[in-house]
């Protein structure tokens, strides 16, 4: 691979509930906060909505990181999908660390007010899966 | 085999081939007893390596598509391994992914979490009883004294499902598959033999429902798993309640029926062997996301911290390795398919 470490840009896949986070990123380009482009959002109506096979799919499909985001714990739109979320996407990365693609993958919560938060975390995980170097999977895929 | 000339019905050719696995499914064969003579009055066994003295040269010379069905277990470990399915392939009519090595890796699946290099330090070097101070380790040539070439199978960095080698007509899982489900695929060979129908491609000889569907067991509705045990760490185990309302891990509730619930019948969790159901494609992370949602975290509401809240942590700790727990017979057939290791350690293809 001819991308290093901290010299590529990554591609991040970001499932967002419709309700928050999403709301969030929304507000983050609404006030022109500034954040890198390696983010590519999908819309989910709920992060409870996620199943770990997304996550997988996208890692497989040559994602270096994966970013999730919901509503803070107790404002979910639907009362508890994001706690749902929350232990799912805890079990999967005990498997992921097995698999050797630990750190890949990064909750955050994110109200729909708080696009600042959301600028922020997305600078700060470009930078951390830069620090990490492209997805293993993506040798056997490109 | 004796046989008498009865029949003036044209047999139906079947070859048997074991690959990567125990040798269970050839035993399990074996267990639909009487049974087995009806296989043999509609068929011929043209290759059978665990049981009869066929060499693989008698089915070379064989012509292509002159095997009617092919029943290959085991999964495919090394160059042989791959060499034997192509060919058994190209002169059968049916393959029939026997067991659930063939059809999902299996236990030697699990095989994929190290490579070549780490499997051959362990078996040859680092075992107790082994004493191998050069770390001889098997090579695919060598020259003898007398100038005559040997070879070795190559083994493989990392083991590949049947389907993923060649392609598969029929599956037959079950670590073995249990005798009502061969006698199904027996069943099948019959209608075969005799009117040359058979089921749609890629047709898998179980049920199309979970294996809860099957399980007697009562549940509670609002499950809610407040430890995790493992079976010998409980004193008793309610043989009438579900094993997941009492903290034991059973992958029942995503993988597939058909077995007759025979191990949670015996007071044992499913592992998983007839693999995932029908239209999930990787068994491991719909076990982990179903469990996942059944922990019972008490007053989750209250935890507004961003990382994963320890109660959560605690609960999922007392996993004893996730990955051959939740991937057990299924790693080889997984979305990722392997464990990725680094290119400074080793190789990995």
């Amino acid at each position: 691979m001819e991308e290093e470490k901290g010299d590529f840009e990554p591609k991040i896949v970001g499932f967002t509930c419709n309700w928050c986070t999403y709301a969030g990123a929304d507000l983050a380009g609404t006030s022109r906060k500034k954040y890198p482009p390696n983010i590519r959002l999908i819309r989910l109506m709920c992060s409870g909505r996620i199943d770990p096979m997304f996550v997988l799919k996208a890692l497989l499909n040559g994602a270096d990181g994966v970013f999730i985001g919901g509503c803070h714990p107790g404002e979910c739109h639907y009362i508890k999908g994001n706690f749902y979320a929350r232990r799912r996407i805890a079990a999967l990365r005990t498997i992921l660390k097995q698999f050797g693609l630990d750190n890949r993958v990064r909750s955050e919560w994110i109200s729909a007010s708080e696009g600042d938060k959301f600028a922020r975390t997305m600078k700060e995980m470009a930078e951390e899966i830069k620090q990490l170097g492209p997805n293993p999977m993506r040798d056997k895929i490109l | 085999m004796e046989e008498e000339k009865k029949e003036p019905k044209k047999k139906i050719k079947i070859a048997l081939y074991w690959a990567a696995t125990c040798g269970g499914c050839d035993v399990a064969t074996l267990d639909i007893e009487e049974k087995i003579l009806d296989v043999i009055n509609i068929a011929d066994i043209v290759l059978w390596p665990v049981a009869m003295d066929f060499k693989y040269e008698d089915v070379e010379k064989m012509e292509p598509k002159s095997i009617d069905v092919c029943l290959f277990n085991g999964a495919v470990r090394n160059s042989e391994h791959e060499e034997i399915a192509k060919m058994l392939r190209e002169k059968s009519k049916v393959m029939i992914a026997f067991g659930s090595c063939a059809c999902f890796g299996g236990i030697p699946g699990l095989g994929n979490v190290a490579n070549r290099e780490q499997i051959f330090k362990v078996a040859y070097k680092d075992t107790p009883s082994t004493v191998n101070p050069e770390f001889v380790t098997p090579q695919t040539e060598m020259m003898t004294n007398g100038g005559e070439k040997l070879t070795l199978p190559e083994f493989w960095n990392t083991v590949k499902t049947l389907d993923q080698t060649v392609d598969v007509d029929y599956y037959v899982p079950g670590c073995p598959p249990t005798v009502d489900r061969i006698n199904d695929a027996v069943g099948i060979l019959a209608k075969f033999a005799e009117t040359g129908e058979l089921p749609p491609k890629g047709a898998v000889v179980a049920f199309d429902k979970n294996l809860c569907d099957e399980c007697e067991r009562k549940r509670d509705e609002e499950k809610k798993i407040k430890r995790i045990y493992r079976p010998h760490e409980l004193k008793e185990i309610d043989p009438e309640k579900c094993l997941l309302d009492q903290g034991i891990l059973c992958m029942g509730l995503a993988t597939r029926g058909g077995c007759g619930a025979r191990c949670v019948n015996a007071n044992m969790p499913c592992r998983g062997c007839y693999g995932p159901s029908p239209e999930i494609k990787d068994h491991g992370a719909a076990v982990l996301s179903a469990i996942a949602s059944i922990l019972g975290v008490e007053d989750e509401a209250e935890m507004i911290d961003i990382g994963t809240p320890e109660e959560v942590e605690e609960l999922l700790n007392q996993v004893k390795d996730p990955l051959g727990t939740f991937y057990r017979f299924t790693l080889p057939s997984s979305m990722l398919k392997r464990v990725i290791i680094k290119p400074e350690k080793g190789g990995e293809t």
